[in-house]
């Protein structure tokens, strides 16, 4: 089995016209029909790359400029220079790191769960013949509804006066489970509630990714390592996996990014209270519901600046190189 | 070279057509000179709507009001309008605006203050607390319109089998030893947003203390009540509720709509089987199905010190005109048209909902709303409202208390204080909410 992937084509030996000295990890030089496809590439994007200047990066300079004053929308006549003094008040406070906690709780908790949930479901949308486009339609469904709209639905689930989810717990636990149970009452059980809602709305869009990267999957490695005897654990762990590693990267990496921006779970369910504001709910709750803009902007950066290092550590932890995911 | 000539030709008659008909709006627009108001206001039965096509018709071409729903909430609807009013919209002509925003609003120099020679027209006959409420440093900016109070609503079953005198003031001890006793429930609001601060300050007023003790002070000179003897009073009122095991399954995330519910039940026959008392606005009476009105009873707000008269949380509505408007004669013809009590009285019989002329407590139709005293009920309410603190900062006030005292069973002895330095650090500047 292991010799499957082992038997992929080894480094070509450097032509021996090569001086030895040449360093070995130099990139080597592009060819003709690279750089045309590239260059057709930039002229592909750049209508985009321009639109998405000017409506994403200005607005993230105008919030940097902004992060240095004490400005509040009410009182913009006392507008002030502050320098950095916006930047020092979040992260001396306790509040800023329990949203950051809480973002990363969900996010990492996000991951864990939709992964294995999201690779059984695009296992089974690839191998299903029929019926594949009502199964495909079907597991799509939670991900096309609007998140407020399945985030009010699951707060009216989990709330005992009109919510079945605790009156089921109690019958399937003969009782031991308490039927009025108040689960955005307590911290852990409304972050527990949060989770539910995103996974149940986000785990299709994951098993979608992980679908696109299941079909990039060579077959006739999948038959060569069966017929070597490999079981469906090895196939899958030898073959499979790795070979959708791209994909799996940019699934894990574009959930990971929004579950650590989640905003419209918590803002509906709970509020912040207990606990729950994550980093999204607070910039939300200093820049709009106390218009104070220079502090808001403050978070609007720093969450900026960590999903950014999230990124960054995902793409170093995958050492992913998407050159390698084209097949070049 | 056809192609070419025919193409500019084309080009020529597109702007032609388009300057023409550009020509015709304009001539269009001099021709309807009639002012259009824009009335941003909380949603309701259709009460505004009609109010706004008879003024409308009855100015005789002076100003058209239009109107336009703002979100449900107070705290959302100045969320939207903060934002607007800041980048100068002129499209908002009208408010109806929760009065606890007026301070900040009018600091913020998004209101036009009524005239001082036509103050005395529009708060004629209304609750004395109503025009406090529209009046910031002072001078009046708003026109008081609608008149909201609390009262305390309760199972007639239950009172009468824990002995209860309801004639007579009750306090929120008794009450909860009543529902403990029997096995029921007292629906109030304490969830994380405005309603639970109307439930905080009505207890701290209650108990004889105040919030904020220098109305009007910079962050750095304010001084706050919290921390107090009344502030103790107000938090062990809360943390009793909890402990009891009277205040329902999800306190927390009670708000009004909440505590109907839990109250009222799902049944239309009659009340939920623990219902017991509730505190919550005069609107809840149209929601009660007949059977259900025979079960109900209501009375003052209760004492948090017995012997002390409650002071009962007010809401309620002010009409109030922008400064980004073009129209202001015209806002305040509206104001008054709107705050005509033929038209309040029109409003109150189709929104169910108390307004703040006094004299209209004792017309018929008005009894007919409000009937078996409930009329009178709401007037006395009135008379002994106790509003929430004013303040320009006081949605960050209200925010860092709701912070602080929630959830409602974390609340102990000590929260007052915590909340009291909480809200400082805030105002100061040195905090997140």
């Amino acid at each position: 089995m292991t010799a499957i992937l082992e038997a992929s084509p080894p480094s070509p030996p450097p032509p021996p016209s090569l001086p030895r000295e040449e360093p070995p990890r130099r990139k080597p030089p592009m060819s003709q029909k690279t750089r045309q496809e590239r260059n057709l590439g930039w002229k592909l994007v750049a209508p985009a790359f321009l639109v998405m200047m000017a409506v994403v990066l200005y607005p993230i300079l105008n919030a940097l400029y902004l992060s240095l004053f004490n400005y509040r929308l009410t009182d913009a006549s006392a507008r002030s220079f502050i320098w950095f003094t916006n930047y020092q008040v979040i992260l001396t406070d306790s509040a800023w790191w329990d949203a950051v906690w809480v973002s990363t709780i969900i996010m990492v908790a996000s991951i864990v769960i939709e992964f294995p949930l999201g690779m059984a479901l695009a296992m089974v949308m690839n191998r299903v013949v029929i019926p594949r486009r009502t199964l495909r339609t079907v597991v799509l469904i939670p991900y096309s509804i609007i998140t407020v709209v399945s985030a009010y639905g699951w707060q009216y689930a989990f709330q005992p006066s009109s919510g079945f989810i605790s009156k089921w717990l109690h019958d399937i636990t003969f009782g031991a489970f308490n039927s009025q149970y108040d689960w955005f009452g307590h911290h852990w059980s409304a972050l527990v509630a949060i989770m539910f809602s995103e996974v149940w709305k986000t785990t299709p869009f994951m098993s979608l990714l992980l679908l696109a990267g299941l079909a990039q999957v060579p077959g006739e490695l999948l038959e060569a390592a069966e017929v070597d005897g490999a079981t469906f654990w090895e196939r899958l762990r030898k073959v499979t996996l790795p070979a959708m590693k791209g994909a799996i990267m940019v699934a894990m990496l574009f959930r990971a990014l929004d579950a650590f921006r989640i905003f419209d779970n918590i803002f509906i369910m709970t509020n912040g209270s207990v606990g729950t504001t994550s980093v999204g709910v607070l910039a939300y709750t200093q820049t709009i519901t106390r218009s104070e803009i220079g502090i808001g902007s403050a978070i609007s950066i720093l969450l900026f600046v960590l999903v950014c290092l999230i990124a960054f550590v995902f793409i170093k932890v995958f050492k992913t190189d998407m050159g390698k995911v084209r097949g070049e | 070279m056809d192609l070419k000539f025919s193409s500019r030709r084309a080009g020529g008659a597109v702007i032609a057509a388009a300057l023409a008909t550009s020509g015709l709006a304009a001539c269009g627009a001099s021709a309807s000179a009639t002012p259009t108001l824009g009335w941003y206001y909380q949603p309701d039965n259709g009460g505004t709507a009609i109010l706004a096509q008879e003024c409308s018709d009855g100015s005789n071409g002076e100003y058209k009001i239009t109107t336009h729903q703002l979100p449900v909430s107070s705290d959302s609807a100045r969320q939207q309008l903060v934002v607007r009013l800041a980048a100068g919209d002129s499209s908002i002509s009208m408010i109806s605006l929760d009065p606890i925003y007026i301070p900040e609003f009018a600091q913020a120099g998004f209101l036009e203050q009524i005239p001082d020679s036509d103050a005395a027209a529009v708060t004629k006959n209304a609750f004395q607390p109503a025009i406090n409420a529209a009046r910031w440093d002072g001078k009046l900016y708003g026109v008081p319109w609608q008149g909201n109070v609390q009262l305390l609503w309760y199972s007639k079953p239950v009172v009468k089998a824990e002995g209860l005198d309801m004639a007579k003031p009750v306090t929120w001890d008794q009450i909860i030893d009543a529902a403990k006793a029997d096995h029921k429930t007292i629906a109030a609001q304490g969830a994380l947003y405005e309603g639970y601060a109307v439930w905080i300050n009505a207890l701290v007023q209650s108990a004889g203390g105040k919030i904020v003790l220098n109305p009007g002070a910079q962050p750095d000179k304010l001084e706050l009540g919290l921390d107090s003897k009344a502030g103790e009073t107000a938090a062990a009122i809360i943390a009793k509720m909890v402990s009891a095991g009277v205040s329902g399954p999800a306190l927390s995330t009670e708000e009004e709509a909440q505590s109907l519910a839990l109250f009222q039940g799902s049944g239309t026959a009659a009340l939920a089987s623990n219902a017991g008392f509730m505190v919550n606005w005069p609107y809840v009476w149209a929601a009660f199905t007949a059977s259900q009105r025979s079960e109900v009873g209501f009375t003052q707000y209760p004492e948090a010190v017995a012997g002390m008269p409650a002071k009962i949380p007010f809401g309620g509505i002010a009409l109030v005109g922008t400064t980004t408007t073009k129209y202001h004669a015209q806002v305040l013809a509206a104001e008054q048209c709107l705050s005509s009590p033929t038209h309040q009285e029109q409003y109150l019989v189709h929104e169910a909902s108390p307004m703040v002329d006094s004299a209209l407590y004792s017309l018929p139709a008005t009894k007919s709303e409000f009937p078996d005293g409930l009329a009178a009920a709401i007037v006395t309410a009135e008379d002994h409202a106790g509003p929430r603190p004013q303040s320009q900062f006081y949605n960050d006030l209200s925010s860092a208390l709701e912070t602080k005292f929630s959830p409602p069973d974390s609340v102990n002895s000590s929260t007052p204080a915590t909340a009291q330095k909480f809200i400082l650090q805030v105002l100061k500047g040195q905090k997140l909410i």
